[in-house]
């Protein structure tokens, strides 16, 4: 599978992933799935600065992206899909076979959310969907860096 | 009378308070820098946290990586401020250089910056 990763990050594109996963990982594709950045060409050029190069990113909006992630499903790259938001991702992973595991990268707090661990604040609605998904066979667990041990959903709300 | 510049350095983790206490110790001045850490907070909260230290004053923003969350939060928030100018690759030969002359331009001060902090990288 070459969907390597699939994040939520509210920082998008920024050291932990091009560099704490990307190296580890090898990534060589970011996908960034936000209709904000993907319309904006100040913000698209912003987040190509913070990319090193060897990693390729594109930035799409939500509807291209089921279409595209089928075709990278089955190509050589590397790739980490990225969404800002829990919202974002459920849809994607909904829409998306090719979303098969959903990694918490960085939620961080905001009018609603509760800690559940240091990078990780969740409002019930997003912690509902992120159940939800999880019920339907997309496994989520929190992890802002892979040498961090993976936290199951399940002992995260617990 | 033109307000000093302020300088905001801005980094991952701790290392932004660490550069500005060093700052502080070697020269004994303390109202040149302030310390902004990403840690903790989504872009939004981070963009905030720098437009807060900028203040309305002349300002260059020291940012420790050419990429990463603190340079596209300064940038984003920053790009095209006539009274602003973003430096990357921050380091403390700079920063000494800066709090020794703040009456240059924002521009003038990151021209400066840059050719400090660039010459006290070198092998030997």
């Amino acid at each position: 599978m070459s969907i390597v990763v699939a994040r939520v990050d509210d920082r998008l594109v920024h050291g932990q992933v091009v560099i704490g996963w990307g190296r580890p990982l090898e990534l060589n594709r970011i996908v960034l799935v936000d209709a904000e950045v993907a319309a904006s060409d100040f913000e698209r050029d912003l987040y190509r600065m913070a990319v090193p190069a060897g990693i390729e990113v594109e930035f799409l909006r939500p509807a291209e992206a089921p279409a595209r992630l089928a075709v990278l499903g089955g190509g050589p790259d590397r790739v980490l899909v990225l969404t800002g938001t829990v919202a974002g991702m459920t849809w994607l992973a909904r829409a998306s076979d090719q979303i098969r595991a959903v990694n918490l990268g960085g939620i961080h707090a905001g009018p609603g959310r509760r800690e559940y661990l240091r990078y990780v604040y969740l409002t019930p609605d997003e912690l509902a969907d992120l159940r939800s998904l999880e019920a339907g066979g997309v496994r989520v667990t929190a992890q802002d860096l892979p040498t961090s041990a993976p936290v199951s959903l399940e002992s995260l709300a617990s | 009378m033109t307000a000093p510049l302020r300088g905001v350095v801005v980094c991952h983790g701790e290392l932004a308070t660490a550069l500005v206490r060093s700052v502080e110790e070697i020269t004994g001045i303390r109202d040149a820098l302030v310390p902004v850490s990403n840690s903790g907070c989504d872009r939004g909260q981070l963009e905030e946290r720098i437009v807060a230290a900028v203040g309305n004053t002349p300002a260059v923003v020291f940012v420790d990586m050419p990429s990463g969350s603190c340079l596209l939060a300064a940038v984003r928030r920053l790009a095209g401020a006539p009274g602003a100018r973003v430096v990357t690759g921050v380091n403390l030969a700079m920063l000494l250089e800066f709090v020794f002359d703040r009456t240059l331009t924002p521009d003038q001060a990151a021209e400066r910056a840059v050719a400090t902090g660039g010459k006290a990288i070198s092998s030997r």
